[in-house]
């Protein structure tokens, strides 16, 4: 390698984006800043000037400072102490910048991704010569109660395992040597590090073939999401996103969450982490914070690094999948991301394209959702999948901005939030007839072998009767509902009911709050079986004014708030058979 | 110090200077004019052979002849206790004819964010005496919380009467207000200060006044100025803090402003494309430390162009801000104040500070229902002027007539009047009354067991 020139000098600060010269570097190296070595990242090369990202402010940094190269990209270290951690954008640990520099993020301070004293109990699985590639599991660590972290060998390492010692190390300490065909020594640690912007490399990919349960009536009974892949959620602001996003997080099936606040505010993201320490896991009554990993990079903190928050994050989503874990990673919002690389790109004076937004835009997007999937890792059979749910933030609501459109054109569950039903109170305010979802069929197969043969059926029928509410509702606006014939104000009811009892959840009821699918199809098999009954007694002859006033209806919403869900439904089911027979 | 005749060019708010030494992103700048005048900038941009100031005084009487002095330091604000009381320049220099203000120390203006994880979550009720934000929109303690209004509407009597009826109920300790006023006309600045006076609220308050006709660029420090002064106060000295920006419009006009004339690449409509975060490194500023007693509440009042909601100084605000109350032009015809429309109205913290021991039980589902029948009862307004009233059904006709006494008896207020949150609530259930208990879908079982029964005979 040739001789490359580390140190150079700045010529031009403007905001977040500085110029130095008499330097070499490549695109995207981590480089120093001044006389605080404030972090940046490379992000043009012009001839002999190499123009440079700040994570931290730059107030008060003089042409002619020092820049240093440091000669690697942007990494992350991956290995035990992940979970439970809260990272700023460039996986800072906010507690500890906390301890170093007080309330107020200050800059100039470096801190490591990883508690590096630790002293972790390794457990070796591999054994002295075998041969072992890159993703090999080597051993485990249980990382928090009940998670167990495989230690994995490092990308580019392969070979015969010289030496592996089980024992208690610090991520630092050497766990053993690898010795490769050249004969040369690799040392093996617990961490390893893996440069954000680079996706890590898989055996195979594979389609997605099962649902992400969420134990949200709406996204699991109507808008599915498979397990490894993508969904979007636009949402105009008021519509109710965040906490749709963080019901996710709660309850999702994932066994690591990944939550990314990509320009959030402040205080939603103190919500965010006052919360998560205090939820408990519903499958494990451990705290959930044990499987999550939290980013947090306030709209207020430097744009550069919420640029890089997103990679870091889908980055640590990806080491977790190479464990064959199941990963649900939450980036809110990819708006402010895309405004990110929007306001890095101006600064850069370069050819804007669509808004403002850089010509880059829907390349950068589709390569971000593209590292989503269902895997193949490659040290181990079991299978491993990142599913994101990116929220996007149209300006004014309108979802033809170039944001939103690149994301779909990418995404294939679509659940679109609704400011007018959220001023409604119906929440989550998930408008029924612009989302969808591309994995209905595909998961079919899935549904009916684990929850019941007609959950398609149920869920087709719902809705195909939300369908033709939306019709008829444009007649009811010219000529009032009663003037429809009586067949179709009762296909009103069954969607009012529909929409209050299935779509209609309330997250802050400790009951409501997840709802088994067993329950969602009970519900919809409750709500359909009237509205059948109801027909045919229509076709008999009853008046339907005293259909519409049958009153166990209303206990198909009890059953929301309520542990016998199927105690009181099959009751509602019965006397609601009971009272239209009476009818008729 | 160094000073240097080196300008090369001046246009707009910026003056480029060539030849200096090194200087530093941020800095301080002072310009002597040839006629002695001193004006004040900062450095927008470094470079080995150019510096760009951007000059807060306007660049009237610069010329090639003046005197660029670089002061080598960012922008600071003096603080002290003694602040309180006090009416400022946007600068941050007295000019209500009292004493300087002598320091306690000099804090850096830009502000640093806040670590999320030093952030103390938001929690308790602020009463405003407003019943459309006590009871649907509720404002707590360390929110940001806008008002969207249009010119000719009442926001500022609104955001005064908030600043005179704000209190946490249960504590005794008043909100100390920082005003800040960017572009405001100076007849609106003494209606601002008339009031202040009248009611005693000035001895504690810090007001910044940069006037229309004051220099636009200098409205980009004014914030910064009333935020930083508000930290003191919240952070240092315990207390808590009401900020009231007005209007943040004017504020992206000079941001425009500069953009413009240093020749960047314009975003959407032709606001610059780091707006977003000039405008969150302003509303972030607000919140709760742990471990500190005070605390800072920011109600920044903007006015949308053309009242559209989707600009984007009121778009982007809204992503930031932690909800947003909405004035509507329509209900200010119809002589209801506060104009509040509660439909686009929202406030995202609301549920941190409502609720039993906070404010009552049923507070949310009273809200709720209240949104719910509302909203049915706007859109039948619509339908009516198409098929009239006659062809409604018996509940339709219920929920128009609520909706109406929605606006008159609920949203509508005297400007003095300071209602309790529990009054609120109960005019709420007054206006349940006529509607039968099973239409109530939004309220709970047991709380309607509570509350229907003498709401009902209210009605009778």
């Amino acid at each position: 390698m040739k001789d490359v020139n580390k140190v150079g000098k700045l010529i031009r600060i403007a905001g977040p984006v500085v110029v130095a010269t008499g330097i070499d570097a490549e695109m995207y190296d981590l480089v120093r800043i001044g006389r605080e070595k404030l972090m940046g990242e490379v992000i043009e090369i012009q001839n002999d000037k190499i123009i440079i990202q700040v994570y931290e402010d730059t107030s008060g940094i003089k042409p002619g400072e020092p820049v240093y190269n440091t000669g690697k990209s942007l990494s992350v270290e991956l290995g035990p102490g992940l979970l439970t951690s809260i990272y700023d954008g460039i996986q800072r640990p906010l507690p500890v910048l906390r301890d170093q520099m007080g309330d107020f993020i200050l800059r100039g301070v470096d801190a490591s991704g990883l508690d590096q004293k630790k002293k972790w109990d390794f457990k070796a699985t591999a054994k002295k010569g075998d041969s072992v590639k890159t993703g090999s599991f080597l051993g485990e660590v249980e990382e928090t109660q009940g998670n167990m972290h495989k230690i994995m060998v490092p990308f580019g390492v392969s070979g015969k395992l010289t030496e592996i010692n089980s024992g208690k190390f610090t991520v630092n300490d050497i766990i053993g040597y690898v010795e490769d065909a050249n004969k040369k020594t690799h040392e093996l640690k617990l961490k390893q590090y893996w440069p954000v912007r680079l996706p890590r490399p898989v055996a195979k990919k594979l389609m997605p073939n099962m649902p992400l349960i969420t134990g949200q009536r709406v996204f699991d009974s109507l808008f599915t999401l498979a397990k490894g892949g993508v969904a979007a959620i636009p949402g105009p602001f008021g519509a109710g996103k965040t906490v749709s996003q963080q019901q996710l997080a709660k309850w999702c099936d994932a066994e690591i969450i990944v939550y990314i606040g990509c320009g959030e505010r402040g205080n939603e993201m103190t919500e965010v982490l006052t919360e998560f320490p205090h939820l408990t896991d519903p499958k494990t009554g451990k705290p959930l914070m044990n499987r999550t990993v939290l980013i947090a990079n306030t709209s207020n903190m430097p744009v550069a690094a919420r640029e890089a928050s997103v990679y870091t994050g889908i980055t640590i989503a990806e080491y977790y999948r190479d464990m064959g874990y199941d990963v649900a990673l939450m980036a809110d919002s990819t708006s402010r991301w895309a405004e990110a690389m929007r306001e890095i790109s101006s600064r850069l004076e370069e050819m804007p394209g669509e808004e403002g937004y850089p010509a880059y835009l829907s390349t950068k997007l589709a390569q971000f959702y593209e590292r989503a999937g269902r895997v193949q890792p490659l040290g181990t059979k079991k299978e491993g999948s990142v599913t994101v749910i990116g929220a996007v933030s149209p300006p004014g609501g309108d979802f033809s901005e170039p944001v939103t459109q690149n994301t779909l054109r990418v995404t294939k569950t679509f659940w679109a939030l609704d400011a007018k039903l959220a001023q409604r109170r119906h929440f989550p305010s998930i408008n029924w007839l612009t989302s969808y979802s591309l994995y209905l069929d595909t998961l079919e197969p899935w549904f009916a072998d684990n929850v019941a043969p007609d959950w398609r059926q149920l869920t087709g029928d719902c809705m195909k009767i939300l369908q033709q509410e939306e019709k008829l509702l444009e007649i009811v606006q010219l000529v009032g509902s009663d003037a429809l014939p009586e067949k179709e104000q009762l296909t009103l009811d069954a969607a009012r009911l529909i929409r209050e009892f299935l779509l209609q959840q309330n997250a802050y009821h400790e009951i409501d709050t997840f709802i088994s699918l067993q329950k969602t199809r009970l519900i919809m098999k409750t709500i359909l079986q009237y509205y059948q009954q109801a027909q045919s007694a229509l076709e008999h002859g009853v008046r339907v004014q005293k259909l519409l006033e049958i009153k166990s209806k209303t206990e198909i919403g009890n059953a929301k708030f309520n542990k016998d869900f199927e105690g009181i439904l099959n009751g509602a089911q019965k006397k609601m058979e009971a009272e239209i027979r009476a009818l008729g | 110090m160094k000073e240097y005749k080196t300008i090369k060019d001046v246009a707009g708010p910026l003056v480029f200077v060539e030849k200096t030494d090194p200087v530093g992103y941020g800095d301080l700048v002072s310009i002597r004019l040839s006629n002695g005048l001193l004006k004040n900038g900062q450095v927008l941009d470094t470079s080995e052979d150019l510096v760009v100031v951007q000059v807060f005084e306007g660049t009237s009487g610069i010329g090639k002849e003046a005197m660029v002095k670089f002061l080598g330091d960012t922008i600071k604000l003096p603080v002290s206790e003694d602040m309180l009381g006090r009416i400022l320049n946007g600068a941050g220099k007295p000019i209500d004819n009292g004493p300087e203000i002598i320091p306690e120390k000099k804090i850096d203006i830009i502000g640093a964010a806040i670590n999320p994880y030093a952030r103390q979550q938001p929690a308790d009720f602020i009463q405003t005496g407003i019943s459309t934000i006590d009871c649907t929109n509720t404002l707590v303690r360390g929110q940001k919380l806008p008002i969207f209004s249009g010119s000719g509407l009442p926001h500022n009597e609104i955001a005064l009467q908030i600043a005179r009826q704000a209190k946490v109920l249960g504590a005794e300790e008043k909100f100390v207000v920082v005003f800040a006023a960017m572009g405001i006309t100076n007849e609106e600045a003494q209606y601002f200060m008339a009031d202040f006076e009248r009611t005693g609220a000035l001895q504690r308050s810090v007001v910044f006044l940069n006037l229309a006709n004051d220099p636009a660029v200098e409205r980009l420090v004014t914030p910064r100025m009333a935020l930083t002064a508000a930290e003191y106060l919240a952070f240092e000295k315990d207390m808590h803090v009401l900020v009231i920006l007005t209007d943040m419009t004017n504020y992206c006009e000079s941001l425009r402003e500069i953009g413009a004339a240093r020749e960047e690449i314009p975003g959407r409509r032709g606001y610059p494309g780091y707006m977003y975060t000039d405008l969150a490194m302003i509303y972030e500023r607000a919140g709760i430390i742990k471990g500190k007693r005070g605390s800072i509440t920011q109600i920044p009042i903007l006015t949308m162009p053309g009242d559209d909601i989707t600009h984007p100084i009121a778009d982007l605000t809204g992503y930031i801000t932690e909800g947003q109350i909405v004035l509507s032009r329509e209900l200010h015809r119809k002589g209801i104040y506060p104009p509040i429309d509660v439909l686009p109205s929202l406030s995202r913290l609301m549920n941190l500070g409502i609720g039993p021991k906070k404010t009552r039980e049923d507070h949310k589902n009273v809200s709720d229902q209240l949104y719910a029948n509302y909203a049915e009862g706007r859109d039948l307004r619509g339908l009516v002027a198409i098929v009239g009233e006659e062809a409604l059904s018996e509940r339709d006709r219920r929920l128009l007539k609520s909706a109406e006494e929605f606006e008159t008896k609920f949203v509508q207020q005297n400007r003095l009047e300071d209602r309790a949150i529990t009054d609120t609530l109960g005019i709420g259930w007054n206006l349940f009354g006529p509607i039968p208990k099973q239409e109530l879908t939004r309220i709970s079982p047991e709380l309607k067991e509570k509350f229907y029964k003498e709401a009902k005979q209210v009605a009778k």
